[in-house]
């Protein structure tokens, strides 16, 4: 069969296995950083085993190697089978790849030694910035070189949010990543004091919106609809809480600068935006949710979909806990507690590793051209171990998150601190405790995961190339 | 013209955008066209019913 014919699955199943691979990884270096806060010297000392050089490894992986390739891998499935065409620049498609697992690479090898910008999730130095811009401009012309040879006229809602994710991050990455390099190891922000600040926190809370949010609607737009059998509940909710979503997020970066030098008008903005975000958000989350009406006892037999469903819930759940903490005075209390900690992973785990867990499940059997998973009842196992542990994660974070606050803010008669930090840290580590082992499950799932996967890969016949349908 | 007379402004164009888009996306012209998407990620399971008609 002529090649132009067959679906471009190669790089799919590339990042689809890579996907796999940086989740184990990023959840492991995560488990090892939470027992550093329990036991801190773990790591006997070692400077590049800190945890001030592993914490940056493990966001970076889990964000960016582990989410990342679950991004690439699914748009690229997902604007081939909704466009009717294969994949545009099949070099192109494949440098994306490459050098994306390049990058990764550079991260892990340049964080532990302790190079880094300093700014959140941007930690990475200067020529790994360019070599990122370099592949994301390659991801952006694949990607909608895909959708301007598309064979169907309307461009189908997932892609809309893969689109929008692909511009904003690349605007959000070389905006925020302007720096003047001293050598090869060392830059500084082009940005000073509390711009710098504000330009980091638009990037931030962006890379949130977009990199972790409207990338990830996107593959739910595609797969909840194919796993539950029916369309998505209400389409015309889908194009107006996207357009509500991409305008308003924008905006929402100062809460994470409350009560800091940034103006005081500007923290208030944020907060208004975060609040009105909570509309758009439980729009995708209710719209994803609906597709189940009529179809919900195929939660019963269907681990798979219990996976997607959890995560709409999840995704629920903290998109109503965050505007609640960017309101100034639950800012207050929440802000450099724990609590942020349980609330990020209430989303990361809850929403956005369970949303990918999920359309990896519902996508390797159809990459390898299998029937099903080589094991139903793995899937659920690991669909129980990971949902507890999420559970006993942010449980534990939320009670220490609070408990911190209070205590920070408590004061004798005299204007004097009731407590000093330490004894705050030393009421905490029963909570640091139940978090190891909530991390420690999630792991154990996803190693179950990986056994479930590269069983399936590895058994029966090879691989054919999957046809484009050929329209009369 | 004064910059807080400029700012809402730009606030009622932007109230005024996003209804015009709740309209269109409702508006019963959209219909068909809505429901033939929303069908997409559903037809490449039974490829022989998917494409009829969405073809450009």
């Amino acid at each position: 069969m002529d090649k132009s014919n067959t679906y471009n699955d190669t790089v799919v199943r590339q990042f689809t296995i890579m996907t796999v691979v940086w989740g184990v990884v990023g959840f492991l270096m995560g488990v090892i950083i939470a027992a550093q806060l329990r036991w801190p010297d773990l790591t006997a000392g070692i400077s590049w085993l800190s945890y001030g050089r592993l914490r940056p490894l493990h966001t970076n992986a889990v964000i960016f190697a582990f989410g990342g390739s679950a991004i690439f891998a699914c748009s690229y499935y997902i604007v081939q089978r909704t466009c009717h065409v294969r994949l545009f620049a099949e070099k192109l498609a494949a440098f994306t790849f490459w050098g994306w697992q390049v990058v990764i690479l550079l991260a892990a090898i340049t964080l532990p030694l302790g190079l880094t910008q300093g700014k959140e999730y941007a930690e990475l130095e200067w020529p790994i910035d360019l070599l990122i811009a370099v592949v994301w401009v390659s991801y952006g012309i694949v990607f909608f070189g895909t959708i301007v040879k598309r064979r169907i006229k309307h461009i189908y809602v997932a892609n809309w949010f893969f689109g929008a994710f692909i511009i904003t991050v690349a605007v959000l990455h070389i905006v925020n990543s302007l720096a003047i390099p001293v050598d090869a190891t060392k830059s500084y922000s082009a940005y000073p004091g509390v711009i710098d600040a504000m330009v980091q926190w638009w990037y931030g809370h962006n890379a949130v919106g977009f990199f972790l949010t409207a990338a990830f609607l996107g593959m739910m737009y595609y797969f909840v609809p194919k796993q539950a059998g029916r369309p998505v509940y209400s389409y015309r909710l889908s194009v107006v809480h996207f357009w509500a979503l991409i305008s308003i997020y924008m905006w929402a970066g100062p809460h994470h600068l409350h009560y800091t030098t940034l103006p005081d008008w500007a923290q208030s903005l944020g907060m208004v935006f975060s609040l009105i975000l909570l509309a758009p958000s439980w729009g995708g989350m209710i719209n994803g949710m609906m597709t189940l009406s009529g179809a919900w006892h195929k939660l019963r037999t269907d681990p798979i979909l219990k996976f997607m469903i959890v995560s709409l819930s999840f995704y629920g759940m903290s998109t109503f806990e965050g505007p609640m903490m960017s309101i100034k005075t639950v800012n207050a209390l929440s802000h450099y507690t724990d609590w942020t900690i349980g609330h990020v992973h209430s989303g990361a785990l809850g929403w956005v590793a369970m949303i990918t867990m999920g359309c990896v499940y519902a996508l390797v059997p159809k990459l390898w051209g299998k029937e099903r998973m080589y094991s139903i009842r793995l899937i659920d196992i690991h669909f129980w171990i990971a949902t507890i542990g999420i559970v006993l994660y942010i449980a534990a974070m939320w009670m220490a998150g609070v408990m911190q606050g209070l205590m920070w803010r408590a004061v004798n008669a005299d204007g004097t601190l009731t407590y000093s930090f330490m004894e705050s840290i030393k009421q905490t580590y029963p909570f640091y405790t139940v978090r190891f082992l909530g991390g420690v499950m999630f792991l154990v799932g996803m190693l179950i995961m990986t056994y479930n996967v590269f069983k399936t890969i590895g058994s029966g016949k090879s691989v054919q190339a999957q046809p484009v349908p050929q329209s009369a | 013209m004064d910059m807080n007379t400029f700012r809402g402004l730009m606030t009622a164009v932007l109230i005024l955008l996003f209804l015009g888009i709740v309209v269109w996306a409702w508006s019963s012209k959209r219909k068909p066209d809505f429901d033939e998407a929303a069908m997409l990620p559903l037809e490449d399971e039974e490829q022989e019913i998917g494409t009829g008609g969405l073809a450009k």
